[in-house]
This record gives structure tokens, C-alpha cells and sequence, in this order.
């Protein structure tokens, strides 16, 4: 029913050159596309509830507006989960918000994207049909891979209504430990450790340490904090979602005063002091995401620094403008954005990207 | 425009040994791994470098000449078969590869280079290139990032999608487009994935100049538990409980008698012809992970009703094993005049349910069927056994072989896994999509390609073509699978 709704209200701002955006808690908002001023709320979470989850196929079918805390309850009580680690930015944040954030959390560079795990999707676009992409089988190639095109997509395309996650199982144990480290050197370590095979589920250096989660069979966990070394950190799994949530003291206040800058670059790239100070930044993703707590004049900078190491800066937290927050393309680039736009929303519903 | 004229400009921007015109010399190319489908292209084309893929195609485009782009020619749905009036673009000459960067584990490719080769280069750094197909000693990078091809480590390892980290991309217009990034974000912040949807797009939406693969440091030990099963239905069960035990193994794969005794007669690989059907489940890590889990997997098996099981004690004997599995498409071939792979996936919980329908549709068509397959992620590689020769028997064979397609949809699958729709599956694409997304394919497709130069008629039907099948298989008399939705 709410789909029919949906499409009702597509059709009818199409038709009237209307304006819509899509919106679940909101707890992304500060990191999406502007809505237009007129533009009349579609309220994903009344379209919730879990569709087909049967743990032996290692797939979830979900309705996006399930809030994603419900979406880890089931799974963990099956012994799996969401391996990307969807940061949730709000108590209520939905899955259909994580998808089309598209964003993932502290395990991203060992197990995947979100967009890795999207096994299928389905979405209401600016004409209002609703189609399906993909399914919910573990492989498939039958047409373009327009599910993970989605994935990501900021309601720029429409509402995306359902998906389909592959789910893995829970590593059966995990620990952390702790390095004191300088960033040099904590930049080296992520990478040799882990091109050494060590099972490794997430990295971070901030504030002088390294912190290195291990996950996986538990003899191998036992063996490989043997062989790094450090201390073990105590109630690790709450550390971990603190930092996965931008709880940690590091993240604190960021706002348009004192932006959160987001640079994604090689893994390798050596620490780069952009910040001003070390205690400025923190490395994330074995070295491929770091995080800046620094002033968006020093943007432009940054944003060569991040080229000239294989990928981007962007304000994540607190951009004055959209320019602060996206990246300019090439214009070819643009040009194949704008007509997969058309395509979807050719009315201009749903916000730009 | 003059076929001379486009003749004449193509041989300013590449040397002549580059070009082949004279029919005998396009015959190599006139088919790829689905030999059914033949025919001669326009011309083959073999630029030696980037700037000369890229005029080749800006002339194609100056004078509306199609493309069909192609690697080694391995592709199972004829994705790569020549169309007279097209171009065949072939990435045969540009196989080098360009960068190693062993503290990131990542490495930069031509297009031309053999899946295989980059394990090989990057061996030295004690890492690998994970998407094993089993063609990877022929198969391109370029060939399978346009299928999104697996292999039979992709439970664990995932496919060529969770590899690839950027590709180089000469547009139809011969603008370069550069997708991905040497970071881990597969699009730069306010762009849409057009990595993602680049793969396994069949080389309908342009042409991979260069790939940066994501390579995966080597575990120190890989062992491989076999075990046989009494009825395929048991093994699998076995498949489903060895995953609801919480483990995803390195591969897990099966093959039931038909094929084991094929392959057998091929490589002696050691396997139980006694049994029904076996399992091969592989296990990867620390020498202390790896015996955890062989003795948790073990335990499984056992329960699940295995009636023998045996772990590599080392590598000469794990990669044994594993011959038999890797060569039996072409043990299949020796034991029948000619065979048709199928490629379907399903729900894993499927598994006895269709394994028994193919079974029941093998004797309704008269023709022997040998399943080999990715078990752990439910895709089937039925290979159904004809002559071409029998007058009927090819056409009997791909009765049968969209029937099984069909079923997959049915329960809930897909009719490719990992092979791609090509020319092969175009009917069946119109069983698993409605009109409203084939028609979005078709918008996708020109958002790349505007003029439908690049690979026409492949992988995605046309409305038109659906609606003759349609017709077609009402008079075929049989009931179609989703009746109720709308067609033209
Ligand atoms: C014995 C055998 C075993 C196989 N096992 C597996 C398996 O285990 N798993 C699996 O997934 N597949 C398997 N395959 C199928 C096949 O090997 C794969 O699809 C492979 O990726 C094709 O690579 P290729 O270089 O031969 O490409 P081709 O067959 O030459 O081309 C395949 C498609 O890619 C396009 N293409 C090629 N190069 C480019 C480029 N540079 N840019 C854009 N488009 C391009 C072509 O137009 C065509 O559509 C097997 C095939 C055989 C014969």
C-alpha cells in the first residue's frame, strides 16, 4: 500500500514538476544532498519489517525503512552480520539510509563496501516505477548491475523500497590490541601486518595509538596477538562502535566551526600532516580513510594532498557549502551522471546528487 | 560512408599487422567458448596500446561502425562472437602488466593480460589475484571484468566486483573515463558507482583499457577436505549445514557421478567413483586455523551422512583434487561430441529440488547431463551432453538448457551466475526482467553509448525480441513462468 502511495505521489510531483526527498531518521542528513526547500518528505519508515531472512542462504531480504538496530538484532541472534559495519549516526537510522549513504564502517577494508554485500534492490524512481534489480542469490550477471548502482545513490534516483544483503557469519572470537605508535610508523604497520596474512579486521591510529582489531577462528586470533604484540584493550567491542559512531572523543563538536574533513586515499600513503599537528588526524581503514579536524580553508590543500595520493577530501561533517562536501568530475563523467539521472528521475523529483 | 574510406583511416591509426581483413585470418575469432554461434566480423582490429584502442573506436564512432569487443575468447554465452557488420576490437596485444605495488596490494593491468599471469607476477610478494575461473589460464582481465566471472573461491574471496578497485575505460566517443580510485571508495564524493555497474557489463558500455586489481595476501596453508555422499540431495544438505555451522570454507564445490567419472577417465584425481556425489571443501589460514576448521567441517560432513572423507595431507595432493574440478568442462568434452554449460544460481535450499527436476528433464530429452558447480553459492553448471552431428540433438540440448534456466527463476535464482547473458541467455533475460527494467538496461546503455555501437544485441533483449519469444513459447504450448506479469 505504501508503494502505491509512493507512486501516487511520484507521478503526481512529476507530472506538476513537485519536489520530493526521501528520508528515514535523518541521522545522514548532514552528510546527503540538500532537499529542496519545497520539496515534500517521503517517509521511508513506514515500509519496515524483514521480508525473508533465512541464515543458511547467507542472505537478508529487508524493507528499507526496518531500523538497522532491528536489521542487527535478528542477525546477531542467528550468529551473523552486516559485515560492512554500517555506521548508524542516530539511534533510529534505518537500512534503507545506510544504503543509500552508502556508507561503511572500521571493517570496510578487510571485508568489503556495503555496495560489495548488495545482493539486490528495489526502487520506486522518479516516474514512478517500481523496479527490481538483481536478486537474492549469492551470484549474478544477468544484466547491468544496477542494485549497486543504487547503493549509494542519496535518493538521487528514488525510493529505494527493499534489498538484499549477503550476510557472513560472526568471526567466532576477537580481541584488540593496542600499539603506542607514532603515525609513520603506524601507517607501515597497518599494511606489512596485513599483507602478512594476519586476520585482521580493523585498524585505527589516533591519539598516539594504534589500535588493531583481530577477528576470525580463535586459534588464529591467539596466534596473531601473540605474534603483534601490544596490550589488549578491555571491552573492545564498545571502543569499536564508539568509533564506528564518531563517538570518540576525537569526532567531538565537529560542526560548520570545526569541520570533520574525510580523506580517502591509498592505504599506503604516508601520513601527510594536513591537519596542522598530528593530534589533528586519525587513520582509519589501514591507512586508506583519514580523518582531520581542520579548518575548510586548509580544503584545497588537502584536496591535492589526497590526488596526488589516489583519491579524494570532502567536509563530512559540518560543509559550509556543497562544494565542500562533493568533488568536482571530469567532464566526461558528468556527462554519463546526468543521463543515468534522466533515466531514473527525468522530472527532477528527487534531489541532485 | 564508404567501407574504403573507414578502411583507409583505420590503417592511419594502426600499424598494418594490427589489422586483419582477409576472411582466412579473422577465422580465429569467429567464435569464442560458446562455439554454436559463428560468424565472420567487418574486420579484427589488435591496437598495441591505449591511444590506439581509443582512435580505433573514435573512428568506429566517426562512421557508425559497431564494436564487439574481445579478450581470449574463453566467454561460455558468446559475448565475444563477431557481428559482420561490426569491428571486433580484440585486447590480444596489449598484455602487459604495468604496476605491482606489493605494500598495497594492489596490482595495474592491460586488459590483454591472462588472469592467471597476475597471480603468477605477484607470487614473489606472497599474494595472489583471488577470482579463480577455471579458464584462468586463458582468460583476460578485460574478459572478466566484463563478466563479473567467479571462480571457485568466490564465497570467500568474492568476484571479480569485490577485486577490481579502477578500470580505464575508452567511451564509445573515445573520451577516457577513469572509474574507481586507488583508495578504497569506488566513486569520489556526489558520483554515482559506475565502477560497480562497469562490471559485468558485457562490453556493451565501453572498453577496459586498464584494471587495478585489489590482490589478496596468500594464506600460509590451504588444505581440502573430500567427502562422498550416497545421493546428491545428501551432499546438498551438507552444503547448507556446513554453512549453517558458521563457517564460509575457502571453496566448496560439488560434482555428482557422471561428473566424476568423466573427469577421472581425464586426470586421476583420486576420486570416489563408488560415491554419488562428493564435495570438495576447502579450508584456508593459519596452520592452527586451518585444522580447527578441517575438524569442524569434518564433523559436519560426518553428520550430514558423508560415506568417506579425506583431507590433502599436502599441496601436490590438494592441487590434485582440485585438477579434476577445474578440468571438467574439458573432461566432459571427451566424453561426449559436444556439451552445453548451463549457469544458473539458486537459492542454496533449491538445491535437491532442482538437481531432481534436471535429472527428470535429462531423460525427457534424451541426453546425458553431468552437474558440476559452485555449491556454496548455489550456481549450477549443468553440462548437458549432444552431437551436433544428431540431426536435432543441438536443438534438443538448448530446449533442455532453457528449461533449466527457467527453473532457476522459478525458485527464486537467476539464469547466469558468472558467464554472462551474451547472445546465449538473451531469450531467458525476458523470463527474469519485466519490460520496465529492460527498458531501463536500454536508457543505461545509452548514457554510454548513444548510438548502440558498442556490443548490439548482446545481454539485454530488446522489447521486440521479448515479445516474439513470448509468442513463441505460448505456441510451444507450455504454461510461462510468470503469466500474470505484463508483455508486449
Ligand atoms: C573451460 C572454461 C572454464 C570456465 N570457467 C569459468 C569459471 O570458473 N568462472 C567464470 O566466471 N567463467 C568461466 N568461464 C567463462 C570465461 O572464461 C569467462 O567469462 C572469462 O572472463 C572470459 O574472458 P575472455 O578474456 O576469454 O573474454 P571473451 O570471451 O573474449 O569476452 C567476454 C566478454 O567480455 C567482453 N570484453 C572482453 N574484453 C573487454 C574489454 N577490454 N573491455 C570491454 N569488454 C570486453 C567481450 O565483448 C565479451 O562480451 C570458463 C570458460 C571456459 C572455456
Amino acid at each position: 500500500m505504501t508503494i502505491e502511495t509512493w507512486q501516487a505521489q511520484i507521478k503526481q510531483a512529476a507530472a506538476r514538476g513537485g519536489k520530493l526527498a526521501i528520508r528515514g531518521s535523518g541521522s545522514k542528513a548532514f552528510c546527503s544532498p540538500p532537499a529542496s526547500p519545497t520539496a515534500v518528505l517521503l517517509d521511508i519508515r513506514a515500509h519496515a519489517g524483514v521480508v525473508e531472512y533465512e541464515p543458511n542462504e547467507l542472505v537478508i531480504v529487508v524493507r528499507t525503512g526496518t531500523a538497522l538496530a532491528e536489521v542487527e538484532r535478528v542477525m546477531t541472534a542467528a550468529g551473523q552480520m552486516l559485515a560492512f559495519e554500517a555506521p548508524h549516526f542516530g539511534p533510529g537510522a534505518t537500512i534503507g539510509g545506510a544504503l543509500a549513504s552508502g556508507l561503511s564502517g572500521p571493517r570496510r577494508p578487510y571485508a568489503g563496501a556495503l555496495r560489495d554485500f548488495v545482493l539486490g534492490c528495489k526502487v520506486v524512481d522518479g516516474k514512478g516505477e517500481h523496479l527490481a534489480f538483481g536478486g537474492k542469490v549469492m551470484k549474478n550477471v544477468a544484466g547491468f548491475d544496477v542494485a549497486r548502482l543504487l547503493a549509494g545513490s542519496h535518493g538521487t534516483f528514488g525510493v529505494l523500497t527493499e534489498v538484499a544483503f549477503k550476510c557472513l557469519p560472526l568471526p567466532q572470537s576477537q580481541q584488540t590490541r593496542v600499539f603506542e605508535l607514532g603515525a609513520e610508523d603506524a601507517v607501515v604497520a597497518m599494511n606489512r601486518w596485513y599483507a602478512a596474512a594476519n586476520p585482521i579486521t580493523a585498524s585505527v591510529w589516533v591519539g598516539g595509538r594504534l589500535y588493531v582489531r583481530l577477528a576470525g577462528a580463535e586459534p588464529a586470533v591467539r596466534l596473531a596477538a601473540t605474534n603483534l604484540g601490544g596490550e589488549a584493550l578491555a571491552d573492545d567491542a564498545r571502543w569499536w562502535r564508539d568509533w564506528r559512531e564518531q563517538g570518540h572523543p576525537f569526532f567531538a563538536a565537529s560542526d560548520a566551526s570545526s569541520p570533520l574533513i574525510r580523506v580517502s586515499c591509498k592505504a599506503t600513503a604516508a601520513f601527510g600532516d594536513l591537519g596542522n599537528g598530528a593530534e589533528k588526524q586519525a587513520i582509519d581503514w589501514g591507512g586508506a580513510q583519514r580523518w582531520l579536524r581542520a579548518s575548510s580553508v586548509a580544503l584545497p590543500a588537502i584536496r591535492e594532498w589526497a590526488r596526488a595520493n589516489g583519491g579524494f577530501a570532502q567536509v563530512f561533517r559540518g560543509a559550509a557549502h556543497e562544494g565542500e562536501r562533493v568533488s568536482p568530475l571530469p567532464a566526461a563523467l558528468v556527462g554519463v551522471q546526468q543521463k543515468l539521472k534522466q533515466s531514473f528521475d527525468p522530472y527532477g523529483v528527487f534531489p541532485n546528487l | 560512408m564508404q567501407a574504403a574510406n573507414f578502411f583507409e583511416a583505420l590503417s592511419n591509426v594502426l600499424p598494418p599487422d594490427c589489422i586483419k581483413t582477409a576472411a582466412e585470418d579473422m577465422r580465429p575469432y569467429e567464435c569464442d567458448g560458446l562455439s554454436m554461434y559463428r560468424a565472420l566480423p567487418k574486420c579484427v582490429a589488435l591496437p598495441e596500446n591505449e591511444a590506439q584502442l581509443a582512435a580505433v573506436v573514435k573512428l568506429c564512432h566517426a562512421h557508425r561502425i559497431p564494436i564487439v569487443a574481445r579478450g581470449a575468447g574463453t566467454g561460455l554465452s558468446g559475448g565475444a562472437m563477431p557481428d559482420p557488420n561490426a569491428l571486433l576490437l580484440s585486447t590480444a596485444k596489449m598484455m602487459r602488466i604495468l604496476d605491482v605495488d606489493p605494500l598495497a596490494c594492489t596490482a595495474r593491468v592491460q586488459p590483454g593480460v591472462r588472469n592467471l599471469a597476475i597471480s603468477e607476477a605477484v607470487a614473489v610478494h606472497g599474494l595472489y589475484y583471488a577470482p579463480d575461473p577455471s579458464s584462468q589460464i586463458a582468460c583476460t582481465i578485460g574478459g572478466n571484468v566484463a563478466e563479473n566471472s567467479g571462480g571457485v573461491h568466490c564465497l570467500k574471496y568474492g568476484l571479480t566486483v569485490h577485486n577490481v578497485r579502477k578500470l580505464r575505460v575508452v567511451l564509445m566517443t573515445g573520451e577516457i573515463i577513469e572509474v574507481g580510485s586507488d583508495s578504497l571508495d569506488s566513486v569520489a564524493p556526489g558520483g554515482y558507482d559506475v565502477l560497480a555497474l562497469m562490471i559485468g557489463s558485457e562490453g556493451l558500455l565501453g572498453i577496459v583499457t586498464e584494471v587495478t586489481v585489489k590482490l589478496t595476501p596468500k594464506p600460509q596453508l590451504a588444505q581440502v577436505a573430500m567427502a562422498s555422499f550416497a545421493s546428491v540431495e545428501a551432499a546438498g544438505a551438507a552444503v547448507g549445514a556446513i554453512i549453517a555451522a558458521g563457517i564460509i570454507p575457502g571453496g566448496l564445490e560439488m560434482m555428482d557421478r557422471i561428473a566424476t567419472e568423466a573427469v577421472e577417465g581425464f586426470v586421476h584425481a583420486g576420486y570416489d567413483l563408488t560415491a554419488e556425489a562428493i564435495l570438495l571443501c576447502e579450508s584456508d589460514g593459519t596452520p592452527e586455523e586451518v585444522a580447527d576448521e578441517i575438524a569442524r567441517v569434518s564433523d559436519v560432513l560426518r553428520q550430514a551422512g558423508a560415506t568417506d572423507i579425506k583431507v590433502s595431507q599436502n599441496e601436490a595432493e590438494r592441487l590434485r583434487y582440485w585438477s579434476g574440478r577445474k578440468n571438467a568442462f574439458p573432461a566432459t568434452g571427451r566424453i561426449s561430441p559436444d556439451y552445453y554449460c548451463m549457469d544458473g544460481t539458486i537459492p542454496r535450499k533449491e538445491l535437491p529440488r532442482v538437481l531432481n527436476e534436471i535429472a527428470r528433464l535429462s531423460g525427457k530429452y534424451g541426453l546425458r547431463c553431468a552437474n558440476v558447480f559452485h555449491a556454496g553459492d548455489g550456481n549450477l553448471h549443468p553440462l548437458i551432453m549432444f552431437d551436433a552431428n544428431v540431426p536435432g540433438e543441438l536443438e534438443r540440448a538448448e530446449e533442455f538448457g532453457a528449461e533449466v534456466l527457467e527453473l532457476c527463476v522459478e525458485v527464486g535464482g537467476t539464469i547466469t551466475g558468472e558467464h554472462g547473458v551474451g547472445i546465449e541467455k538473451i531469450n531467458q533475460m525476458c523470463v527474469q526482467f519485466s519490460p520496465k527494467e529492460l527498458t531501463r538496461m536500454h536508457e543505461i546503455k545509452h548514457a554510454f553509448d548513444e548510438h548502440t555501437l558498442l556490443n548490439p544485441g548482446k545481454a539485454v533483449p530488446t522489447l521486440h525480441r521479448c515479445a516474439e519469444f513470448g509468442k513463441m513459447r505460448v505456441t510451444r504450448g507450455k504454461p510461462m513462468p510468470f503469466a500474470e506479469l505484463e508483455r508486449f
